[in-house]
């Protein structure tokens, strides 16, 4: 549906703010650099105060950044203002106009492109029956759900077919039931209209529901950027590990080496690992085990005790003590399996190529 | 670490935008020339005489008697002015928010009470004083029998004063005393307090310096008060009145400028107290908004007295300014009570009274628009628009507030009448209807950026973003999306603006020129003179007027106004 899929790329991008009590000036975002393909859909994802805002904003063009070029489609876009940009925003209030109608808040973009009526009221149409408002149109915005203004703010931004459509934390005000359902839906209309995608969010299973790409920031830096599945399973730092899911992190030195695989001593006990490549003997290694890569078992890797069992439905949650290290453990379907409580002794068990060695 | 680039990079999206640039100059040139120039030049005339810089016209009027007792008149009067007005304010605002009224009359009287001094010339008041409690009043003279009752003077002032200003505390405080959560007082009760002790150790404590501003706003507003003490200040002179005998009597134009510096000095100083100190500071007490009902105090010992007491008061207001229109149908008001309708009819056969109006009405609603438009313009900038100047705009049309009618007045004088800076520039502007209507603006402009600031900080930041994202200029997004948005605002502006400007008088009476007739000299006028007939006749029509316009807002805000469908949202 685009008229033209535009990448978005970032060069050495940094946005400098001044902090309003010490009246310093720090990074918000620091030589971040990065390149958008055409047509995906690029996930920035990161706790508050991580520059994922700033650097969608400056996108936008309703921030400049401090050093650096951004490009549209291979045009540098630094001195455009936002009114000149090929881009699209979402809005996490949704910022529909409240004095107007669903079909004035969709077709305002239109009506300023200057576009006859007709093309107006057929794009209108056409667009609203892409995120489910047909007949909606003379309805106010106050007369809306929230799941429905998400999809007029939607369908605002796309009915102008733009080069990238940005999204600022769109389903951060609607409900946990509601958020899993829209990020569906926008996932399969940013497919359906083939557009390339920037979406901020710091809801982790909401990034890897929906992305090609997933960029994690920390301090204004980018942390790690990949598929879903790269980030999961193989982080890069305990940050990013512990951010997209949870992680345990058990350290100790490796004791023996044979190609790729190896041996690390944890609180006394050897521990079978893989890909440990670029460690030598008596380097500290974190091995990073989720918690539902393991379960608690009569026999296995790390004898432990247990401290916490907790029934949730769908698993058993334990918090079980390795050492002095405290490690959760998420065991599904525990309908047919042997519970453990608080103060017995298991071990817990996992396939060595389900941890990650950092 | 260096701003550099982004900063060169806005610049670059400015001035990408030439319809802004071009507003934003516009007004910068509007502000320093009709605010700042003016008062500068009182400055410049009071320090610098022929014989070099200096002190010199300063000692000269501080050897003045008359002025050194204008400036203590002044601060006494404005003291207890303050005070009481704060005082009664928070009676009656307490008074609504807390105690059960039973009746209907009484929410009437209390929504009578605060819309009267909006309608009404600032003067009215000292009018039926004077009728009321004068020589030949009718309290006085004829139910007391008090024949030679003197109103003239400090009390006069002080109680019409007070009469006119506490509404506006009353809805100062009303707004502070709704925003209190009754959960607190609910606990202070819990835990044993009785109702006095709740009031006085937590309800009071939470006030106290949104108190202290409504305080210093009256101060301001009774010290630069002209009308008033004109007509019921008899020899008892205030700063304001003094300025102006200053320059229409005594012909001193340096002297009448050095103590305009003096007054201005004053209000300025409590100004900034208020606006920088307390302002913020009774916000910051109470930022949270009441979490459910207030339980109202049902409780007959408290209800009783209350009730009472604000009625009394309530009354005794409304009835004062009744007493205008009555004044105008009396063959002669405190001996001749035979109805007539010779007033009325010889404001428009014998006093010009229609080209009065005429000429009022059309400059006010030249006026008002201007002033409106110009005050959403203002808001929108400072609220929603980040640039170099931002502080500068802000700052003066915020100043003006600050700025006495009789101050401006002067400073138009010496600034304009022989050009600007003496050099001719303009000086086809002096004595004109433009003239005017520009001191008509500035002096209501402060009024209607506060109502335009307020109201656009209510406004998601992001709405006015989206369209801009989606391709509108600035101008674009004012028009249809901020000015939509604000419409209330905008339409209470005009009409603030409009009812304001007809009833100014202060800035307006050393400026105005035969050529122009306008009603409220020509109410000054004749009350000066005794004329109490035609002064009411005047006064009534001019009510008439305001309040008809306050009525076409409301309906216009009721059936056209859009803000409320979305409000809640």
């Amino acid at each position: 549906m685009a008229k033209e899929k535009k990448g978005v790329r970032l060069e050495h991008i940094s946005k400098i703010y001044q902090d309003p009590k010490t009246k310093k000036n720090f990074y918000a975002v620091k030589d971040t650099s990065l390149d958008i393909e055409p047509g995906s859909f690029v996930t920035l994802l990161g706790p508050s105060g991580c520059g994922k805002t700033t650097t969608l904003r400056m996108i936008a063009g309703f921030e400049s950044p401090d050093e650096g070029e951004i490009y549209l489609g291979g045009e540098p876009i630094n001195a455009l203002t936002p009114n000149k940009r090929d881009t699209a925003m979402v809005f996490q209030s949704y910022a529909l106009l409240p004095h107007y109608n669903i079909f004035d808040n969709v077709a305002y973009g239109l009506k300023l492109r200057k576009m006859d009526k007709e093309t107006i009221k057929t794009k209108v149409t056409n667009i609203l029956k892409l995120v489910g408002l047909e007949g909606m149109e003379a309805r106010m915005t106050n007369q809306l759900s929230g799941g429905q203004q998400q999809r007029v703010a939607l369908a605002r931004a796309l009915v102008l077919e733009p080069g990238v459509l940005l999204f600022d934390e769109p389903l951060s005000n609607l409900d946990a039931k509601l958020r899993v359902s829209m990020r569906t839906e926008i996932r399969r209309i940013q497919q359906e209209a083939g557009i390339t995608a920037v979406y901020v969010t710091h809801d982790q299973s909401e990034a890897m529901a929906i992305s090609d790409k997933i960029i994690i920031m920390e301090k204004g830096i980018v942390a790690q950027m990949g598929s879903p599945q790269e980030i999961y399973y193989h982080p890069k730092s305990e940050f990013v590990a512990d951010f997209i899911g949870e992680a345990n992190f058990l350290k100790g030195p490796l004791k023996s080496k044979n190609g790729s695989d190896g041996v690390v001593d944890i609180s006394g006990t050897k521990v079978d690992v893989k890909e440990i490549k670029n460690f030598g003997i008596g380097d500290t290694c974190t091995l990073v085990l989720r918690p539902e890569s393991a379960v608690l078992a009569d026999a296995g890797q790390l004898p432990c005790r247990v401290i916490l069992s907790c029934f949730m439905g769908s698993y058993q949650n334990y918090h079980v003590m390795v050492g002095d290290n405290l490690v959760k453990i998420t065991d599904f379907n525990p309908k047919n399996k042997k519970i453990y409580n608080v103060g017995d002794n298991a071990y817990v068990k996992f396939d060595p190529a389900n941890v990650h060695v950092l | 670490m260096a701003k550099n680039q982004s900063a060169s990079l806005d610049r670059k999206k400015f001035f990408a935008d030439p319809i802004m640039v071009t507003t934003i100059v516009v007004l910068i040139a509007f502000l320093t020339l009709f605010i700042l120039y003016p008062l500068a030049i009182l400055l410049v005339d009071s320090f610098v005489t022929d014989q070099g810089i200096g002190f010199s016209v300063f000692r000269r009027i501080m050897k003045m008697s008359n002025f050194r007792r204008a400036i203590t008149n002044t601060l006494k009067v404005g003291f207890l002015v303050g005070i009481a007005s704060a005082l009664i304010g928070l009676l009656f605002a307490y008074v609504e928010v807390y105690v059960k009224l039973k009746t209907r009359f009484m929410e009437g009287l209390f929504k009578v009470v605060s819309m009267l001094p909006v309608v009404s010339p600032p003067f009215v008041l000292s009018l039926s004083m004077i009728m009321l409690f004068g020589k030949a009043g009718i309290i006085t003279r004829f139910l007391l029998h008090i024949y030679d009752n003197n109103v003239y003077g400090f009390w006069g002032i002080a109680i019409v004063q007070t009469l006119t200003f506490f509404p506006v505390c009353y809805m100062m405080m009303r707004g502070l005393l709704k925003n209190i959560d009754p959960s607190l007082e609910e606990a202070a009760r819990d835990m044993g307090a009785t109702r006095w002790k709740v009031f006085m150790t937590v309800t009071l404590p939470l006030i106290l310096p949104g108190l202290g501003n409504a305080f210093l706003v009256t101060f301001i507003e009774s010290i630069a008060d002209f009308a008033n003490p004109m007509i019921i200040g008899g020899s008892y002179d205030t700063l304001a009145t003094t300025i102006y005998l200053q320059i229409t009597g005594a012909y001193d134009k340096e002297g009448a400028s050095a103590m305009a510096v003096v007054l201005l000095g004053i209000t300025l100083l409590m100004f900034i107290v208020q606006k920088y100190y307390l302002e913020a500071k009774s916000t910051a007490t109470l930022s949270g908004k009441a979490s459910r009902q207030r339980m109202l105090i049902e409780d007959r010992s408290v209800t009783i007295p209350l009730t009472i007491l604000c009625s009394l008061l309530a009354i005794f207001v409304v009835m004062m300014y009744i007493c205008v229109p009555f004044g105008a149908m009396f063959k002669t008001w405190g001996y001749d009570f035979h109805l007539t309708t010779k007033w009325f009819k010889q404001v428009f056969t014998k006093y010009k009274g229609l080209k009065a109006f005429k000429d009022s009405f059309v400059l006010s609603l030249v006026a008002s628009p201007i002033t409106a438009l110009l005050s959403m313009i203002i808001s929108y900038l400072v609220v929603k628009r980040k640039f170099k100047a931002k502080g500068f705009i802000e700052a003066v049309s915020m100043l003006a507030m600050a700025v006495p009618g009789t101050v401006l007045g002067i400073g138009y004088i010496r600034g304009f009448s022989a050009g600007v800076f003496r050099t001719g520039f303009l000086q086809g502007l002096y004595g004109t209807g433009a003239i005017l209507v520009i001191v008509f603006i500035v002096r209501s402009l402060p009024t209607g950026t506060r109502s335009g600031i307020s109201a656009l900080r209510q406004i998601d930041k992001s709405i006015e973003e989206s369209a801009y994202d989606m391709g509108a200029d600035s101008l674009t997004v004012f028009m249809t999306v901020t000015l939509p948005l604000i419409k209330d605002s905008f339409l209470s502006g005009l009409v603030t603006a409009f009812v304001r400007s007809i009833t100014a008088i202060s800035a307006i009476i050393l400026l105005v020129t035969p050529q122009y007739l306008l009603i409220t000299v020509q109410i000054n006028e004749f009350a000066e003179k005794g004329a109490y007939g035609i002064a009411c006749a005047f006064a009534s029509i001019l009510i008439i007027i305001t309040y008809s316009a306050v009525l076409l807002m409301n309906l216009v805000i009721k059936y056209f106004g859009t803000s409320r469908n979305y409000r809640e949202e």
